[in-house]
């Protein structure tokens, strides 16, 4: 599923305050959001998936002209977006995303959401046929503060941030960053780009399949494309209004 | 022939109600292949149509509904049913939109229906009127717009029956949609609202002064039959909820039960009197015909039996809402709309607003149903690059 707003998202041991409902500056953007803002091109077809309460589409509907679509899980957070006049629908991951034909976007995002849904790979495999590039981003379970906490404490790692315990959690499916360069590698994902972010927001330029990435971030970014050739063929939908 | 109908029932389409009219005089090509005309259309505005006729919205009106959207009803005196949605700073704002709603065609408050004279015979149309559709009711208000000189509407929004010719226009007339808000709606007529329909045209046949329909021509009127389709229909329109919200097993201005057919209990009261009024203000005629054209709507099997299809390449922004406890047009039919929008990637907004309201839920105060509305329209306005002011 796609998770019911960005924050119950994993971000250890960094204070977070939870974005404005449609906030016009990319300086209120969450580090992670701003990062994938700066990585979207002027007026490209954007459909974010888990688009919590709007803070990047409303961002990038306003100050990079996109065509942009959101889905949400929570009814709520569905209507507020609407309700600020963003083209959002109550949907979920796992579910939602099939009927989109292949191709339908430039851009699919999906951001702290992966880790809640229950078929990450199959969801993965579809972002990549809907959209000419998927931006993808999510914790890194393999981040050096969970592997202590695991190791000193020997439960699971839950801090202010991460208020869920293991019982009560909407994070079913939880990897480290070399798990999830793996399992591209394994369905034929291509990853045209990737950017670690340390417990600040701060980029590392490490390289995701190091160790050191693996253990020192606590987020990944990734900027996915289908490894096959047709699908870059594939015929573009018309184009859209606005 | 029209000396033998009662001046009380002739008033029925009454020339002085406010509105306006329009003769169409070139026919109507109907599904049911009959070319009907001429005919008129009477329609309601709001606001002002601005100099690049951009800021138009079309309200279509839902079964038992009419033009008068937001001024008082010219029998009953009621307020206008959408008032709360339609005037000066309201979601449908008047001072910056200029709203249109017509009569329906078959309808029964100006808009050419059974209850009309035929010109052939000179008396009323009664079964002898084509059976129409509702793509039928959206071809008339094309006709409408062409001669208001409008070619692209801002918004087409309706709740119900309303929210089903949205969907038609968006369908039939794409490039004349900038924006589609079809609210409580469906693709097609479930067969629980088909068998609900069915209930409500038998009850009005089984009237032995419906006589076969020529109850006008007779001086007759089918109310009891026309009531009781009414008060059956009344009752899918709320929730088991707010029924019992408003009435429990409360009894009406009695201490016990009677232990007698008397309307006992609120609910009961309620109901007849639903049905008393209605009978005031509605053909029984057109309540055959219009039940008849959304138990024939099914968008899909226009299309090939394929809903996207019909909504292929399509510009419009759509704004699908509905609501929790509906339960003649449920979300989950709302929800295959949105498949079918998403599988052609048009532009969709889906909201499900919880309320204990029902089917009806659209016509009450709903705040989120407002919020959410007006937040989609300025989203809209935005984009179609209308300003404020002209």
């Amino acid at each position: 599923m796609a998770g019911p707003s960005r924050s119950p998202a994993l971000n250890f041991g960094r204070a977070e305050a939870r974005p404005a409902a449609v906030d016009d500056a990319a300086e209120g953007l969450r580090r992670d959001l701003r990062l994938i803002a700066e990585m979207i091109d002027p007026g490209a077809r954007v459909l974010d998936i888990g688009c919590g309460d709007g803070a990047l589409l409303a961002h990038l509907v306003r100050h990079k002209n996109v065509d942009g679509r959101g889905m949400e899980l929570s009814q709520s957070g569905v209507n507020s977006c609407v309700g600020h006049g963003l083209p959002v629908i109550q949907g979920d991951a796992d579910r939602d995303l099939e009927a989109y034909p292949t191709g339908a976007f430039d851009v699919v995002v999906l951001s702290q959401t992966l880790q809640a849904t229950r078929e990450p790979r199959k969801v993965i495999e579809t972002l990549v046929r809907i959209g000419r590039r998927a931006i993808v981003s999510f914790p890194n379970f393999g981040f050096w503060r969970i592997r202590l906490h695991l190791l000193f404490c020997g439960r699971m790692p839950v801090s202010h941030l991460l208020a869920h315990p293991w019982y009560d959690t909407p994070n079913i499916h939880l990897c480290t960053i070399r798990d999830f360069v793996a399992m591209c590698d394994e369905i034929g994902v291509r990853v045209d780009r990737s950017v670690t972010l340390d417990r600040h927001g701060q980029p590392y330029s490490l390289d995701p399949h190091g160790s050191l990435a693996n253990l020192l971030a606590e987020q990944g970014v990734f900027v996915l494309s289908a490894n096959r050739g047709h699908l870059n063929a594939a015929a573009k939908p018309p184009g859209r209004q606005g | 022939m029209s000396a033998l109908i009662p001046s009380r029932l002739r008033s029925r389409s009454d020339p002085d109600w406010p509105g306006h009219r329009l003769l169409v005089r070139e026919p109507l090509r109907l599904d049911c292949g009959i070319d009907f005309g001429p005919f008129t259309i009477a329609y309601q505005t709001y606001g002002r149509l601005n100099p690049d006729r951009s800021n138009a919205i079309l309200v279509c009106h839902a079964l038992s509904g009419d033009q008068y959207v937001a001024d008082p009803h010219p029998i009953t005196g009621k307020p206008g049913w959408w008032e709360t949605m339609v005037g000066p700073g309201l979601v449908l704002d008047t001072e910056r939109f200029f709203i249109v709603c017509a009569n329906v065609l078959g309808g029964c408050m100006g808009t050419t229906g059974p209850q009309d004279i035929n010109p052939e015979t000179g008396e009323p149309w009664a079964l002898s009127f084509p059976v129409i559709t509702v793509h039928d009711m959206v071809r008339a208000q094309k006709r409408l717009l062409d001669h208001l000189g409008i070619e692209s509407l801002f918004c087409v929004t309706g709740g119900s029956m309303g929210g089903m010719q949205v969907l038609q226009w968006a369908a039939s007339y794409p490039e004349s949609v900038f924006a589609a808000v079809p609210i409580a709606a469906a693709a097609r007529h479930s067969a629980q609202n088909i068998a609900f329909h069915e209930v409500g045209r038998q009850a009005i046949m089984a009237d032995p002064d419906w006589s076969g329909g020529r109850y006008l021509t007779l001086g007759r009127r089918p109310v009891r039959g026309l009531a009781v389709a009414r008060m059956a229909a009344h009752i899918t329109y709320l929730s088991e909820a707010a029924l019992h919200r408003k009435f429990g097993r409360n009894l009406q201005d009695r201490h016990a039960v009677t232990y007698g057919f008397d309307a006992d209990f609120q609910v009961e009261s309620y109901l007849r009197h639903q049905g008393s009024t209605f009978v005031d203000r509605f053909d029984a005629n057109s309540y055959l015909y219009i039940t008849r054209a959304m138990d024939y709507f099914d968008l899909a099997v226009e299309h090939g039996g394929s809903l996207a299809s019909a909504f292929k390449g399509s510009q419009s922004r759509f704004c699908i809402i509905s609501f929790t406890s509906d339960w003649l047009f449920p979300t989950s039919e709302s929800r295959e709309l949105v498949q079918a929008l998403n599988s052609v990637a048009a532009n969709v907004s889906f909201v499900e607003i919880e309320t204990d309201n029902g089917h009806d839920a659209f016509l009450l105060h709903e705040p989120e149903l407002f919020e959410t509305l007006r937040g989609f329209l300025t989203g809209c306005a935005e984009h179609r690059g209308l300003t404020r002011s002209w």
